[in-house]
């Protein structure tokens, strides 16, 4: 889901770029009000988390990868704010170090993965968790739930915005001048990837880690919010 | 033993399995993920590369491109293990730093 340089124009560039920086804003004000300095090390701990878990890509095989991105569990353990700001750290390192996901796209990579994702997830495992007791078998349905189905809207953000290009930007050859695939190709493409694959990767990920969790660091899922 | 001292060795268990995420792609045949072709993967998909995409694309040389040393592309999967372990560990290590930084100016001192 990181998209590279060259496939997004520099009109969605800019648009994915000014739509994330007031989410980047928002995310250091609450996070300022409410991160305590003991909790600094748990916010590290979860982009170094969602980094390297993004590391394990998943083969569908003969055809293409994809990976988990961690981001949900982050998100439920420390809030969808403090989420967002350690998936985007991970995702500017990713960027700027490997060459994983383009300079010009790190706008609508973060909107994708680093706002859409945790928040997306957060409120659905919420909503399913709710009232449930911090041991509850409900929580991990919740987390499962929550995992699949954020990074498959992740999926379907980022499936359109490579999918928009070609109406976009194109020669009068009819050539694309970015990427070439269109929504009817690229939305598919990207959400079957996920829906098959990669999201029971995201939810097996946040259920198994929430499930351990609950035996062995309860009190993560009290008040490790921020 | 302390809950983030677990979380911590997790973390590093992770790392060393990490190489995974190159040999199943390897040993299933899978290419690149959707939409992260490089230009000679896109002339052999569509049959030209975009101009945009071509100008674009090289536009930022990233120091460890794809989690491996420059010019390690056609090592053998076990330098390219070993690359990956290091890039993870770099990765891990940086972003700690960014987060412990970004956590100093942002975090109250008092509880």
């Amino acid at each position: 889901m990181h998209i590279p340089d060259g496939y997004l124009g520099p009109s969605t560039c800019g648009v994915m770029g000014a739509a994330i920086l007031p989410v980047w804003a928002m995310a250091l004000k609450t996070v300022k009000k409410t991160l305590k300095a003991k909790q600094v090390p748990m916010l590290a701990m979860g982009a170094a988390f969602s980094f390297v878990i993004m590391m394990f890509n998943v083969p569908i095989p003969g055809g293409t990868t994809g990976h988990a991105v961690g981001g949900v569990l982050v998100a439920i353990l420390l809030g969808p704010w403090a989420a967002c700001i350690a998936i985007t750290v991970a995702l500017v390192v990713q960027a700027l170090l490997f060459g994983d996901g383009g300079i010009t796209a790190i706008g609508a990579n973060c909107f994708n993965m680093a706002f859409v994702l945790p928040f997306v997830g957060y409120y659905i495992y919420k909503a399913i968790s709710f009232n449930s007791a911090p041991d509850s078998p409900r929580k991990v349905i919740a987390a499962a739930i929550a995992g699949y189905l954020a990074i498959n809207i992740a999926a379907a953000c980022a499936g359109f915005e490579f999918g928009i290009q070609p109406m976009l930007y194109h020669e009068v050859s009819g050539h694309a001048l970015y990427c070439p695939y269109d929504l009817n190709v690229a939305l598919p493409a990207m959400l079957g990837g996920h829906l098959l694959v990669f999201g029971w990767v995201e939810a097996l990920v946040t259920a198994l880690v929430l499930k351990y969790l609950q035996k062995q660091a309860p009190e993560l899922l009290y008040d490790g919010r921020t | 033993m302390k809950t983030l001292t677990k979380l911590w060795i997790g973390l590093g268990v992770l790392i060393i399995l990490s190489p995974i995420g190159i040999i199943l792609p390897e040993h299933f045949k899978a290419g690149s993920a959707w939409g992260e072709w490089g230009t000679d993967e896109m002339q052999k998909l569509v049959g030209y590369i975009p101009q945009g995409l071509k100008k674009l694309s090289d536009l930022w040389n990233a120091p460890m491109p794809d989690y491996a040393f420059k010019g390690w592309e056609e090592k053998g999967l076990q330098y390219l293990s070993f690359a990956y372990i290091v890039s993870a560990i770099v990765g891990i290590g940086i972003i700690i730093l960014v987060v412990m930084g970004i956590g100093k100016l942002l975090a109250r001192k008092d509880d």
